[in-house]
């Protein structure tokens, strides 16, 4: 009797599940008479995206079946070279040194993310001119006074090798100088915010997509670093986000990139804080 | 015959850890790279991949993590066995078994939100994010570990010699200090030695206090990295690269360590029983 109760629930909540969702979009489509497997590795910047589109198609099309994985950019462009996954995805261009090694790569750039300086919101900077960063990272200016600001040493934030954030911001905004052996390193986006937010006297660097009001970002140049300049190209420091496949895609890959490059795609992109190609 | 089995099972899987690490440091010597790992420098981009700053960094976190954890372990200790009064003993050892139990990330997420900001402020020096914050943070994490093996070793002594000293009149002090402690001189060894083991393991305290700057720190109040620490951290990179294969070099020399850690209270454990047998 009780378990008869148990499975009518069940089924119930199970068919208000199922019929409210396929009304949502025709991108779908596509995936009608398709179905497989398909599998992501790679840079993690990339993850919440692919995360939703996996999300939406499999639920909709149960007989396909989608994976994501992290590992970072080097491990995807290599686990993809060497046909382990499907996508592999990357936060920099294929190198020419992988290129020669998996000459058969194609890539897919599908998104940028802009890295802005930060600091703490009670700091009054608001611009610090390309010098001025490079000066502060070398470890040439230490204090705040020096830029215009309080007496009090600056505390540096910086993030570890493995980092896309890190790679793109050594090399587009320090012009790949050096970076004092004393700064702090955080692991994440996410532990950068919470440092920063923390420490009156901080300066660190993160993503656009991860900015909110715990942090503020400084104007490089004068040029403040937003989704709209990163996107009209004014503000520099920005990096296109990768999908490489080894060779042409198959139908469901194929179908896959069409996906995340089409309408749904951009309007999840633009919700985690990265920037549309669209 | 099926516990050998199992013993067997075991040490074969530690041993082809071990091996697994050295095949993996492997190409660090066909390529030459190996002495570049005892340099003080982690600069990568440099192709300097010092890992020396991780080293240090780690035996000092370890041992002051020890150092401020034993005095107090030792405390509370004696507290449970007669300095204190007997019905705190133990409510006492009860919450120190409950700390066995608390995870590791609680105590790095208070120290990140309350410990690392109170030192900030409190000190001119430094982010806060230091040798001293992260050897705090670490003590109560290896605290139960000393606390519980000292007093397994009070428990089997102190209950023997009691009635004696009592009837000779010796104070409980005395007792506890001059009598009970010397004879549990091993235990006490056994206890520095397995919490400097289990401080040298910890990775997520490290990585989130420490401050991870690949430095040999000037004072207490500069940022630290650990070996653990510095795996977590760049794990991560393009695979092919020599910075990879350099943190199976970190790898291999934690597990020697902690292997010398399990050996050496091994080593300890035997000369009891031997002192007993002759005893």
């Amino acid at each position: 009797m009780r378990s008869r109760f148990l499975s009518g629930l069940c089924s119930a909540i199970f068919l208000t599940f199922f019929c409210t969702l396929p009304a949502v979009s025709g991108e779908l489509d596509q995936f009608t008479s398709l179905q497989g497997k398909i599998d992501i590795a790679g840079g993690t910047a990339h993850i919440p995206v692919m995360k939703d589109a996996a999300r939406k198609i499999m639920t909709q099309y149960p007989r396909i079946n989608i994976t994501v994985a992290g590992g970072g950019s080097g491990v995807g462009i290599q686990k993809v070279g060497e046909g382990l996954v499907d996508i592999g995805n990357a936060g920099r261009p294929v190198s020419s040194k992988e290129l020669s090694q998996y000459p058969q790569l194609i890539s897919f750039p599908f998104a940028v993310d802009g890295v802005a300086p930060i600091v703490n919101p009670a700091n009054q900077i608001i611009n610090l001119n390309s010098a001025q960063i490079k000066d502060i990272f070398s470890g040439k200016i230490s204090n705040w006074k020096d830029v215009g600001g309080d007496d009090a040493a600056i505390h540096i934030y910086s993030r570890d090798e493995a980092s896309g954030t890190r790679a793109v911001f050594w090399k587009k905004c320090l012009s790949k100088g050096d970076i004092v052996e004393s700064a702090n390193i955080v692991p994440s986006n996410g532990a950068m915010k919470v440092a920063i937010s923390q420490d009156r006297h901080a300066l660190g660097y993160m993503s656009i997509g991860h900015l909110d009001a715990t942090v503020k970002p400084v104007a490089l140049d004068n040029v403040a670093p937003t989704q709209e300049n990163a996107i009209n190209g004014s503000y520099p420091v920005v990096r296109k986000l990768f999908m490489n496949t080894n060779g042409a895609p198959e139908p469901l890959v194929k179908a896959f990139i069409n996906y995340i490059l089409g309408a749904d795609g951009a309007t999840s992109i633009t919700r985690h804080g990265y920037i549309s190609l669209k | 015959m099926l516990l050998q089995g199992a013993a067997i099972f075991s040490a074969l899987i530690v041993l082809a850890l071990f091996g697994f690490l050295v095949y993996f440091t492997l190409p660090l010597f066909s390529e030459g790279q190996f002495m570049e790992l005892f340099s003080w420098h982690w600069r990568p981009f440099h192709g300097e991949f010092g890992i020396l700053p991780m080293i240090a960094g780690t035996v000092l976190l370890a041992i002051s993590a020890v150092l401020i954890a034993y005095p107090v372990g030792l405390g509370i200790c004696l507290f449970i066995h007669g300095l204190g009064p007997t019905w705190l003993a133990r409510p006492v050892l009860f919450l120190v078994h409950g700390m066995t139990g608390v995870p590791t990330v609680v105590y790095g997420f208070v120290a990140v939100f309350f410990l690392v900001p109170l030192l900030r402020t409190h000190f001119a020096h430094g982010t806060g994010f230091s040798l001293l914050a992260a050897s705090l943070t670490l003590s109560i994490l290896v605290l139960p570990t000393i606390v519980l093996l000292i007093n397994t070793q009070l428990q089997q002594i102190v209950p023997t010699l009691r009635m004696t000293t009592e009837a000779l009149g010796i104070s409980r002090v005395h007792e506890l200090t001059r009598i009970s402690l010397p004879t549990a001189s091993y235990g006490l060894l056994a206890a520095a030695i397995l919490g400097f083991g289990r401080a040298v393991g910890d990775t997520l305290i490290a990585l989130m206090v420490a401050g991870n700057a690949a430095q040999i720190p000037g004072s207490a109040f500069d940022s630290i990295r650990t070996l653990t620490a510095h795996i977590a951290l760049v794990v991560a990179t393009d695979s092919q690269s020599t910075i990879y294969h350099s943190l199976f070099a970190a790898g291999l020399i934690l597990f020697m360590t902690t292997t010398s850690v399990n050996l050496l209270l091994h080593q300890i454990k035997r000369r009891v029983y031997r002192e007993e047998q002759s005893a």
